[in-house]
């Protein structure tokens, strides 16, 4: 889908509260332009409760109803089956959390609306903390990576998201990443024609938790997707597919680069640098790319 | 406005929500058009919606409420935006 393509249609008024150079803002701009108006939002406590701005005031143009933090599926569920008693089927629920929301306290609540069924998108923008309290580690946040609450670097490797919804056999499970937005654009807008519960997760590298400048937010999720630390992919009832760049890795017609190419620009990694070098951790985060891209592989039934 | 009988709190949509977001900037993108190629690049990422796209696929910055982050500068293919301290511009 070519930039021009992607409609003139815009919900994410100017103004907001959001840092310069947010990613969910970026990635909230596809969103409202893949689904439109015809939409009610559920979000749980998260940067995008502050993103959105403050009452009286909103900066989005779409119905949007604000959660307790565990809540975004439980309260969508509820959404969803009013909709469903009222006979509209032309409305879009689409529950939209941060990674602390999604992998750590709204997982069950997840987990028990993918099982029943329900019929909604759950978008998680994962910018690997929990950003909205001041950038404390989740479920989410890399090996090495350094938070509030992992001050020598996160001691434990992140969980596998996409492995523990594609185990509920929902009808359409996809990783996307900010640094590519015609794809998180195509995702939004397929999932929206399909029936029943969907999950997209979309890398949101976040200038202040990542440590970054605010004008690299574009470049950070083209160069993880690059070096293989994030894989973009999508489920079709439960047929796997690689896109852009990961599929070029996958099939080895590109070789990812160093994660080095991607760590070293983030101040959150800068300890793995200064004063020297770490290798350990270094070859720890590389090993674990490659076991990742290993199982990748075994999915779509490419050996080694 | 339609307003909505609801007896919670709820908030209506309004442009600057936050107040004049543009008052946040330190660097400040200048366009120039003779570089532009209108690829639309700056359009898909700009964070806060202020790169305006026109009809014929030119565009246009918001500066009441464009916050300065410099994406659109990094993701310009032709360097057509660069950015210049606030009050140094020509
Ligand atoms: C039950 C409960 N615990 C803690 C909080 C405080 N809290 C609000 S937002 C937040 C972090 C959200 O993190 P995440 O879901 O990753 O979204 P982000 O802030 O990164 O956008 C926390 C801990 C809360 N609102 N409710
Ligand atoms: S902390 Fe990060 S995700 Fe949150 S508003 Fe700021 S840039 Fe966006
Ligand atoms: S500097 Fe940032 S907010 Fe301003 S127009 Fe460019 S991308 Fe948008
Ligand atoms: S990215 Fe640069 S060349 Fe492309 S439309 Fe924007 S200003 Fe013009």
């Amino acid at each position: 889908m070519a930039i021009k393509d992607l409609p003139l249609e815009e919900h994410y008024i100017p103004g907001s509260a959001a840092c310069p150079g947010c990613p969910a803002s970026m990635a909230l701009r596809m969103v409202f332009k893949a689904i439109g108006k015809k939409m009610i939002m559920v979000v749980p406590a998260c940067c995008t409760s502050v993103i959105e701005s403050l009452h009286p005031y909103t900066s989005f143009d779409i119905p949007l109803l604000n959660i307790a933090f565990e809540a975004a599926a439980a309260a969508s569920s509820g959404v969803a089956a009013a909709l469903e008693t009222m006979g509209r089927d032309d409305i879009t629920v689409v529950a939209w959390a941060g990674d602390g929301g999604t992998y750590d306290i709204g997982l069950q609540a997840l987990s028990g609306a993918f099982e029943r069924g329900t019929n909604f998108i759950y978008i998680c923008y994962n910018n690997q903390i929990y950003s909205n309290t001041g950038i404390q580690r989740s479920g989410a946040t890399p090996y090495a990576a350094w938070t509030t609450t992992t001050v020598g670097g996160k001691t434990e490797f992140r969980k596998e998201m996409g492995e523990i919804v594609q185990a509920h056999h929902i009808p359409y499970v996809a990783q996307t990443s900010i640094g590519y937005p015609e794809d998180v654009y195509r995702k939004v807008k397929k999932a929206k024609e399909i029936k029943g519960p969907k999950y997209i997760e979309i890398l949101a590298p976040c200038p202040p938790g990542w440590r970054f400048d605010m004008s690299k937010t574009a470049e950070m999720g083209k160069l993880a997707v690059e070096t293989g630390a994030w894989a973009l992919y999508e489920v079709e009832n439960d047929k796997i597919t690689f896109n852009g760049k990961s599929k070029l890795i996958l099939e080895g017609k590109m070789k990812r680069k160093p994660v080095e190419d991607w760590l070293k620009l983030q101040g959150r990694f800068r300890h793995l640098f200064v004063p020297e070098r770490d290798e350990k951790r270094l070859k720890e985060i590389e090993d674990h790319i490659d076991m990742l891209w290993r199982r990748y592989r075994s999915w779509v039934g490419i050996e080694k | 406005m339609k307003k909505y009988p609801i007896i919670t709190s709820i908030s209506y949509p309004k442009k600057g929500a936050m107040g004049k977001t543009g008052t946040w900037r330190v660097f400040k993108p200048i366009l120039d058009q003779n570089k532009c190629v209108k690829c639309l690049q700056c359009w898909i990422y700009c964070p806060e919606a202020t790169i305006i796209r026109k009809e014929d696929n030119s565009v246009e910055i918001d500066y009441e409420y464009c916050k300065g982050c410099g994406v659109c500068a990094n993701v310009c293919p032709t360097k057509a935006i660069t950015m210049v301290r606030e009050g140094e511009e020509k």
